[in-house]
Order: C-alpha cells, then sequence, then structure tokens
C-alpha cells in the first residue's frame, strides 16, 4: 500500500491504463491513509468514500473494456470545498454554508470527472478563501504534516497538506492572493496560479473575482502539469475565460531545461523581514539555476511595495458584493426564522452567526471603501496601484522570461501565531500578490528546507500572461536536479505520521 | 386630499423641468446573462438556473442579441455608440434580486448624447436623450395575506424569479425644459414616439399593459426658466401613455400647490394611482441607499467594433415623424387627419390596410369609427381588436363591389369579431348580402308605392325628392339588403 501511495500520479495513472494496477485499489489506499492520519491532519471537510469508489469502479470498466482515457485516469483526487460537486456537500469553509449541497457541477470539477479522475472528497480552507492558514476555517485549522503544530497555510492548506501527507496525490487549490502557492511553500509541494482566465471559475464560490484562479497541486511537477492540462482551457460559462489552446504545460515539465533562459532576481521581495534559512534557500536555488545555464539578471519592481495595500482594497470590495448573496432566504444556514422576525432582521442574524470574524472584517472594510465618496480614494486608487504593479511586470519582463523570489518571506508559522494580528497574517503574501493584481501565471516549486527550522521553503517563479509554461521548464529543471542531491523527492524526508503506523 | 393648484395657473407661475426614465424588456429568446427562457407566463421559477438564481459559484456571461438590441435602440435614438463600456453592480439587498446586486451599467452606458424628435399639435420639441444603457430585471414578488396584496400586512410573500434576468434598456433623457403648459402632452408624446421606434425596431413587444415599456416620471418645478431647477420628484408606476400625461400634470398641479404654500418640495419617489389620478409618497430619497456601483468583475467589457456598429446601422427603420409626414403626404390626409389618427394609435393597422390594397381614405374610416369605437368598449388596444388589417381590407372590398353596403359592413364586422370567420363568410352565413335582383326589388318598391299613395301622387307631381321616404320604406322592408341607388331608379321608373 505504501508502495501505491508513495508512487507519483503520472506513474499511478499509467499502471491503471495498463492494468498493472485498478482504479479501485488505487482509491482505496488513498481513503485508508486518509482514514490513517486525516484526524491529525484534518485536510479534509467531507470524504465521499462511496462516491469515490463508485467512480473508480467505473473508470476500471471502462479501461477493461478497451476504453483508452486521459493520463490520469482513474487517479484520486483532493477537491478544495469552494468548489461545487453534485453529491456532496459545498460549504466554502463557512458556517453559513453548513450542509449546504449544489445542484451543479464546477467547470473544473466536470472536467475533471470526465477524464476520469477520481474525486476523494473536499477539502478544508480558510472561510471563503480569506486567509493564509486554514485557521479561518468554520470548521477548525487543518494541520501541517511536516510539523502538527504548524499552519500548512492557508486558504488551500486542506489541499496542500492532503497532498504532502499523502492522503491524495493530486488536489485542486485556488489563489486569489496566494492560497495555492503559499500552502504548496509550507507543505514541500507543487503549487501552480494559471493565468487569469487560463482555467475557468464557474462554480468557483467566488472570493474576488477579478484576482481568483483555479489551479493544480501535487507533488511532483509532471503531475502539476498534467493535472493543469485537463482543467485548463476556454470555458463559455465564463466570461472571462481565455479563447485560446493551453500553452504546453506538459512538454515544459518533461524538458527540464533552463539554458539560456533569462530569470530575473526581484530586488524588492527579499531582504528584511525574510527569514536568513529561507533567503539562504532562495540564493542557492539561483545559483542551481545559473549552473543549469540560464542567465541570472536583477529587476526592479518598484511598484510592489503598493501591492498589499491595493489588494486589501480591491478584495474586501469585491467580496462584499459577492458575498451578500449569502443571506439564508434561499439556501445555507438560517438564523432567527421563528415567526417573530422579518426577513430583514432574519437576514442580518443569520450573517451575524455564519460569518467568522475575518470574512466581517473584509465585508465591512469592503462596504467602506466602495461608498459614495471614498471610492475614488480606495477601490480607484486601488486599480491605479494595479496598472502600475502590470507596468512593472512589462517592464521586467523585457528583460527577463520568468521573474523569481521566494513564495513566503517565511516558512509556516505555528497555529494560533499570527491569529491576533492580521497585518502580519497578511504580509505572508507579498510575494505572491503581485501577479494575481497583474493577472499572470506563478508557481511554487519546494527547494530544500529551511536551515532556521527544517521546514519546506517554496521557490517562487513568475511568467507572462499566457506563458504557464516557462513555469514548468524552471520547475521540472530544478526538481531534477534536487533529487539527485536529496536521493529523492524532498517529502520522502517528511516526518512518519503516527497514524500511519495503525 | 392633497391641495391642487389648476394647471393653466401652476404653468403660468412655475416653469416645469421633467426627466423621463423609460425601461424597455427586449424579447430576446433568452435572458441578460444566462441561457434560461425569457417566455412570458411560465409556471413560477421553472425559467431558473444557477445564474439568474444567484447560486454559490455561478456567474453571467453575456447575451450578444441583448446588446445588438441595445445598440440599435441606441443608433435609433441618434446616439454615439460607445467603442469601450463595462457593467458594473448595482448593490443592494433586496429579496427579488437573488444575488443582492443588479448587474446594470453606471458611468459607461453603452450608449449616449442622443435625442428623439417628437411632435405636439403639429410642433416638434427634440427631446435630449442622455444615455441608455443594459442591465438585468429582478424577480417578481408577491405578498399573500394582506387585504392589499402590499407587503404591509401580508403573512408572507412568494418569489417568482423567471423574471430575473431578462434583459432590459433603460433610456434617459435630459432634461427636458421650455415645453410650459404642453410639457405633459410631450412627456406624452416621447413615451409614445419611443414605443413606436421600439415596436419598429421589433427589440420588445413594447405593451405598457404588459409592462415591457416602464416609465419613472421626474417633475419639479421653477419660478422662471432662468431659475436654478427645483427640487424634484420621481414618479413610478406609470404604465400607459394617458396616465405619463396625467401624471406629469398632476406632479404639476401638487407640486404648485406646495410651492404656493411656502413649503419645499420633498425629494422623494411617488407612486401613480390610475384609479384616482394622484400620486402618493413612496420612500424619500434623503434615505436611499447608497448603491456602492463598481467595474462588474466577472464580465470582460463590451467593445462593439465600428464596423458591426456601421452594419446595425444600416438596419435601422425610418424615423417616427418623418414616417408620418411620409404618410400624410402619401395617403392624402390632411394634418388634422392625420392627428386623429396618431392619437388613435391607428398609423400601423391603416399601413397594413392601405398595404393589402384598400383605398387610404377607406382604411382610415373603418379604424378611426367602427373598429376604434369596439377596442375603447372592449378596453383593448386598436391592434387587439381582433380584426386584422386584411380582412379591414376584404371588407371595403366587399363594399366597393356593391355586396353590402356601410351598414351592412357593421354586421359584418360584429360577426368577424365574433369569430365567424372571414368577411366574406359572415356575408354568407348571415344572408346580409345587399338585393340587387330586379324582381324582388320591384316588387317591394310596388308594395311601398301602394302602401304610401300620398306619396307616390307627390312624386309623380315632379316631387322626385320625395322618393327618400319610399325608399326608406323599402329598404325596411328588405331589412336593409337592398341597393338604394337601385331602388331610387326603380321608384323613378314606375312613378314618371
Amino acid at each position: 500500500m505504501t508502495e501505491i501511495l508513495h508512487r507519483t500520479a503520472a506513474e499511478l495513472g499509467a499502471d491503471i491504463a495498463a492494468g498493472r494496477l485498478t482504479s479501485e485499489e488505487v482509491t482505496r489506499a488513498h481513503l485508508d491513509r486518509i482514514d490513517a492520519v486525516d484526524a491529525d491532519i484534518r485536510a479534509f471537510l467531507h470524504v465521499d468514500r462511496e462516491g469515490a469508489l463508485e467512480q473508480a469502479r467505473s473508470v476500471d470498466a471502462r479501461i477493461a473494456a478497451g476504453e483508452r482515457l486521459g493520463p490520469l485516469a482513474g487517479v484520486p483526487l483532493a477537491l478544495k470545498d469552494v468548489m461545487t460537486q453534485v453529491g456532496v456537500p459545498t460549504t466554502a469553509g463557512s458556517k453559513m454554508l453548513e450542509g449546504y449541497h449544489a445542484p451543479y457541477n464546477a467547470t473544473v470539477t466536470q472536467r475533471l470527472l470526465d477524464a476520469g479522475v477520481v474525486i476523494l472528497g473536499k477539502t478544508n480552507m480558510d472561510e471563503f478563501a480569506m486567509g493564509s492558514s486554514t485557521e479561518n476555517s468554520g470548521f477548525g485549522p487543518t494541520h501541517n504534516p511536516w510539523n502538527l503544530e504548524r499552519t500548512p497555510g492557508g486558504s488551500g492548506g486542506g489541499s496542500a497538506a492532503a497532498v504532502a501527507a499523502f492522503e491524495a496525490p493530486l488536489a485542486i487549490g485556488t489563489d486569489t492572493g496566494g492560497s495555492i502557492r503559499q500552502p504548496g511553500a509550507f507543505t514541500g509541494t507543487v503549487g501552480v496560479k494559471p493565468t487569469y482566465g487560463g482555467v475557468s471559475r464557474y462554480g468557483q464560490i467566488a472570493l474576488a473575482s477579478s484576482l481568483d484562479q483555479p489551479g493544480p497541486v501535487a507533488r511532483t511537477v509532471l503531475d502539476t502539469a498534467l493535472l493543469h492540462e485537463i482543467i485548463a482551457g476556454h470555458d463559455p460559462l465564463d466570461s472571462t475565460s481565455l479563447d485560446e489552446p493551453t500553452p504546453p504545460v506538459v512538454d515544459a515539465a518533461r524538458s527540464g531545461d533552463v539554458s539560456g533562459m533569462r530569470i530575473g532576481v526581484v530586488t524588492e521581495l527579499g531582504g528584511e523581514g525574510y527569514a536568513p534559512g529561507v533567503e539562504a534557500a532562495f540564493g542557492r536555488t539561483v545559483d542551481q539555476l545559473a549552473d543549469l545555464g540560464a542567465e541570472i539578471v536583477e529587476v526592479s519592481c518598484p511598484n510592489f511595495e503598493y501591492a498589499l495595500a491595493a489588494y486589501y482594497l480591491i478584495l474586501p470590495a469585491e467580496c462584499s458584493s459577492n458575498l451578500a448573496r449569502f443571506e439564508a432566504m434561499r439556501f445555507g444556514r438560517r438564523v432567527g426564522d421563528d415567526g417573530t422576525h422579518s426577513a430583514e432582521d432574519v437576514m442580518k442574524l443569520s450573517r451575524g452567526a455564519g460569518f467568522g470574524a475575518e470574512v466581517k472584517r473584509r465585508i465591512i472594510i469592503g462596504t467602506y471603501a466602495l461608498s459614495a465618496g471614498y471610492y475614488d480614494a480606495y477601490y480607484g486608487s486601488a486599480q491605479k496601484i494595479r496598472t502600475l504593479i502590470q507596468r512593472d511586470f512589462d517592464a521586467a519582463f523585457e528583460k527577463a522570461d520568468v521573474l523569481v523570489s521566494p513564495t513566503t518571506p517565511t516558512t509556516a508559522f505555528g497555529l494560533g501565531e499570527r491569529t491576533d494580528d492580521p497585518l502580519a497574517m497578511y504580509k505572508n503574501d507579498l510575494c505572491t500578490i503581485p501577479s494575481n493584481l497583474a493577472g499572470n501565471a506563478s508557481a511554487s516549486f519546494p527547494v530544500g528546507l529551511s536551515e532556521d527550522d527544517q521546514m519546506p521553503v517554496g521557490f517562487h517563479v513568475m511568467a507572462p500572461a499566457r506563458a504557464d509554461d516557462r513555469l514548468y521548464r524552471v520547475g521540472s529543471a530544478l526538481e531534477r536536479a534536487n533529487e539527485e542531491v536529496w536521493g529523492g523527492p524532498l517529502l520522502s524526508r517528511a516526518p512518519e505520521l503516527k497514524g500511519a503506523a495503525k | 386630499m392633497t391641495d391642487l393648484v389648476d394647471f393653466d395657473e401652476a404653468v403660468d407661475r412655475y416653469d416645469p423641468v421633467m426627466g423621463l426614465e423609460v425601461h424597455v424588456e427586449l424579447n430576446t429568446a433568452s435572458k441578460m446573462f444566462c441561457g434560461c427562457s425569457t417566455a412570458f407566463g411560465a409556471a413560477p421559477n421553472s425559467q431558473t438556473c444557477p445564474v439568474c438564481l444567484g447560486l454559490p459559484g455561478a456567474m453571467p456571461t453575456v447575451n450578444g442579441k441583448a446588446v445588438e438590441s441595445a445598440i440599435r435602440i441606441g443608433l435609433a435614438l441618434n446616439c454615439e455608440i460607445a467603442e469601450w463600456c463595462r457593467f458594473a453592480r448595482k448593490n443592494y439587498f433586496y429579496p427579488d434580486m437573488p444575488k443582492n446586486y443588479q448587474i446594470s451599467q453606471y458611468d459607461e452606458p453603452i450608449a449616449f448624447d442622443g435625442y428623439l424628435d417628437v411632435e405636439v399639435d403639429g410642433e416638434i420639441h427634440r427631446v435630449e436623450i442622455e444615455r441608455a444603457h443594459m442591465e438585468e430585471d429582478t424577480g417578481k414578488s408577491t405578498h399573500v395575506g394582506g387585504a392589499t396584496g402590499r407587503i404591509q400586512g401580508a403573512s408572507h410573500s412568494l418569489m417568482d424569479f423567471n423574471r430575473c434576468g431578462v434583459p432590459l434598456i433603460e433610456i434617459v433623457t435630459k432634461p427636458i425644459v421650455g415645453a410650459g403648459a404642453k410639457t405633459p402632452e410631450v412627456a406624452r408624446a416621447y413615451v409614445k414616439t419611443l414605443r413606436d421606434l421600439i415596436k419598429a425596431l421589433g427589440v420588445s413587444e413594447a405593451r405598457m399593459e404588459q409592462g415591457n415599456l416602464r416609465c419613472d416620471a421626474n417633475v419639479s418645478l421653477r419660478a422662471s426658466a432662468d431659475a436654478e431647477f427645483g427640487t424634484r420628484t420621481e414618479t413610478k408606476n406609470v404604465n400607459s401613455l394617458r396616465s405619463v400625461e396625467r401624471a406629469v400634470r398632476h406632479e404639476v398641479e401638487r407640486q404648485a400647490a406646495v410651492l404656493d404654500a411656502g413649503q419645499d418640495v420633498a425629494l422623494e419617489t411617488r407612486m401613480w394611482h390610475e384609479d384616482t389620478g394622484a400620486t402618493t409618497a413612496g420612500r424619500p430619497k434623503e434615505s436611499a441607499e447608497d448603491y456602492r456601483y463598481f467595474p462588474e468583475p466577472d464580465l470582460v467589457p463590451v467593445a462593439p467594433s465600428r464596423e458591426w456598429v456601421e452594419q446595425l446601422r444600416g438596419t435601422l427603420p425610418e424615423p417616427p415623424t418623418q414616417r408620418i409626414r411620409r404618410l400624410t403626404e402619401a395617403w392624402g390626409f390632411s394634418e388634422l387627419e392625420m392627428r386623429d389618427v396618431v392619437a388613435a394609435d391607428a398609423v400601423d393597422p391603416i399601413a397594413e390596410t392601405v398595404e393589402a390594397g384598400c383605398a387610404p381614405q377607406s382604411a382610415r374610416k373603418w379604424w378611426l369609427t367602427e373598429l376604434a369605437r369596439r377596442a375603447n368598449e372592449q378596453g383593448v388596444e386598436l391592434t387587439e381588436v381582433g380584426m386584422t388589417p386584411q380582412q379591414v381590407e376584404s371588407l371595403q372590398k366587399l363594399v366597393d363591389d356593391k355586396v353590402i353596403n356601410d351598414k351592412l359592413a357593421r354586421q359584418v364586422i360584429d360577426g368577424v369579431l365574433a369569430g365567424e370567420g372571414e368577411p366574406a363568410e359572415v356575408v354568407d352565413a348571415r344572408g346580409l348580402a345587399v338585393v340587387s335582383d330586379d324582381g324582388a326589388l320591384s316588387a317591394a318598391v310596388d308594395d311601398a308605392i301602394a302602401a304610401n299613395p300620398d306619396i307616390a301622387e307627390k312624386i309623380r307631381g315632379g316631387k322626385v325628392q320625395a322618393a327618400g321616404a319610399l325608399i326608406g320604406a323599402v329598404m325596411k322592408q328588405m331589412k336593409g339588403q337592398a341597393d338604394a341607388a337601385r331602388v331610387r331608379e326603380l321608384i323613378v321608373e314606375k312613378l314618371s
């Protein structure tokens, strides 16, 4: 069984297609692993044991009947609970949606099902994806498999932790300001935020529509690319979906070649506030890329300094509007419907009880920022900064094919360590936010452990919009070189979880 | 009871200023932002989906046909068409709007800076158009358990989201100034001309009684034409052409009384009541919500190419006032005749009847007399009366061919409206054809002469004009189904 769990998704897919393994036994192995370790990790909000096995058997039957399915057919996956899926609950980590069942599949969900990917269940997340530690979940935090006292990052901590804990070889995340990449860095997994519009948002419960982007999470670069290819592509149900072919991400993930690539180190993303162990791992990785034949240049993006401020106006503004539909009239948790309250009171009571503190904070900030008389000063100014950041990127991509930085200033922090200090929490996303504001592609790749605390460090790569393949070229080159040094994948060095011995 | 000032006095002392907002419901097959049907009258909530129900995760996509209709309306109103524009979210909580924001347009409308010429008493008034923008309709609430059907006193409310997301175009005028005492008529003429234009464009059913076309009237008064605008009220629920005129007139009279009393007009919305012919206070505008508009991030901007816009310009119908002028000349009507035709909403039916081959004056006669009277009795529009322009043409042909006379034609109309078939079929079925068979007529004339010896004697004596009384007697006997001219000839033959 351990052998199954440690195989890559690409290997599992090939074994299933060739009849060496059945999807059912692969799925069962992962469900058993979830049973064994998830009491400690708490990556899943809902495990769909029967549904997953049924889907696995259906894939097995199709393969037995001679049907040729995609490279990940029969391989299990963990779905972030922000994506709708018929037949299981969809909560977005919020008490507001406790017990809610969506009547339709998100486009991402549907594409996974169509490709024969087996959905094991729904993963934990910060409520409505607001947070950087998964501690804002209405259903309790997720723990980092590398150290159970630390957070796995957020908002997609559940998806990253599930993959890092070998509960699933693949997962889906969504990234609004770093929610795929930062958990990737904290758990030693690969996380890619595709170009905005590259993957359909239809059926993703919106946080900030102009920033949200679903993407793949896995343990290897190739697995991530294979999953990327399945979920990407034009969707007529999402107006912002790009109507053009997906960049050749799988070829890039197999290339492992960065020779001649110009790699730009962003001077603003480093220095004060960055942990020594993170900076050391980052510096080592840049040297490694130079050794692999890349050309290293320094680039300056002076407006990145304002990215966090702009982000924390645009995001609350959009989410204050996006979350208005949660008022318990037609779905979701209803409070005060006892015949003594008006509809308006029921809306207020339900929202008061259903939303957590961070969600309320952002709704209040966003409502204020959009108010008459404040719009220009807040939302308007933030949009101007957004344009300046895009220009910084444009100028930097003249000099470099990709830009790089640490994914996060520090490694995974302790549970409860930053919950009382929103600003300290927000600063986690300093390096990842600019890419969301500009809508380009970016990724986090594991590049070793920090000398400070022996926790994983993520290497952040940013590529121009529609050039997602460049991320995979860098990632695959680093993976190849590092595994030679480490003697195997980074996650093979993660501590054994105690439940696994059971 | 609201104090009112006589209208003539009111416009003598104050200068009315008016702004009109008209919502047009488009007749696209599907909704503005999803594929649901827009068909009217379906079972409640049967035409809904995750998008128009605002379910978590669902998002809108734009209906291209609705954008096309919006551009054509804009062009027909002589507007500029934006090269690039966005939708915006208008945020407020309301149970009939499931997302709790309405997707509309704010500072970037698809069409802007146009005008529409309207005619009142032979005079052209140019109404300037501020903007025309796209938005989605809301659902419909039914309040149950109260006496009035309003939310006050209701025990619960039922929601029907079939209408939710149906495309609307909102057309907003600039302030209409200088119309003075004609202000109410200009209001009516504007809405009527706009309605005819929308119909001619084929983009909406444009029926006010069905709510396809809704008007809100903003009215204010000022001391003189060079004074600053006064405080305005916005009157809603104005759902017929007649109401548009009456509501504006009423607001002028009411506001004049308020100002005469030395008070300030309250900035508020007012509800028009067709039955009482008065407005009542709605919600005050001071407490109006801050809608927190911002660009809709779920939708990419709309950027109609200039080629497309020019292509659509080629599909526009003739402007209404120009068309009226052309038809007046073509039909040989006097200005006065045409004004009655326009007032009776009979231009289109007459045009179609003439097209079917009928003489214009005959077409006018039927539509403005018999059919107008019956439409009025039934309380429906002329086009809904139950007789088609083709049937009117057939009717007139029967008269021209002397199969029936005008008086019998009225019975034929009754038959057609009663569903008895085409005019010729009604004539056959009811046996209405005029008798011009000399045998039958001759016998009837002989009977009349025998019954009225005095009159016969007068005619013999040369008083031919006395024949009318004998003709009447014959017609009576023949139940009106006689060719009167032939009867006269026979009388004169027999008595000379």
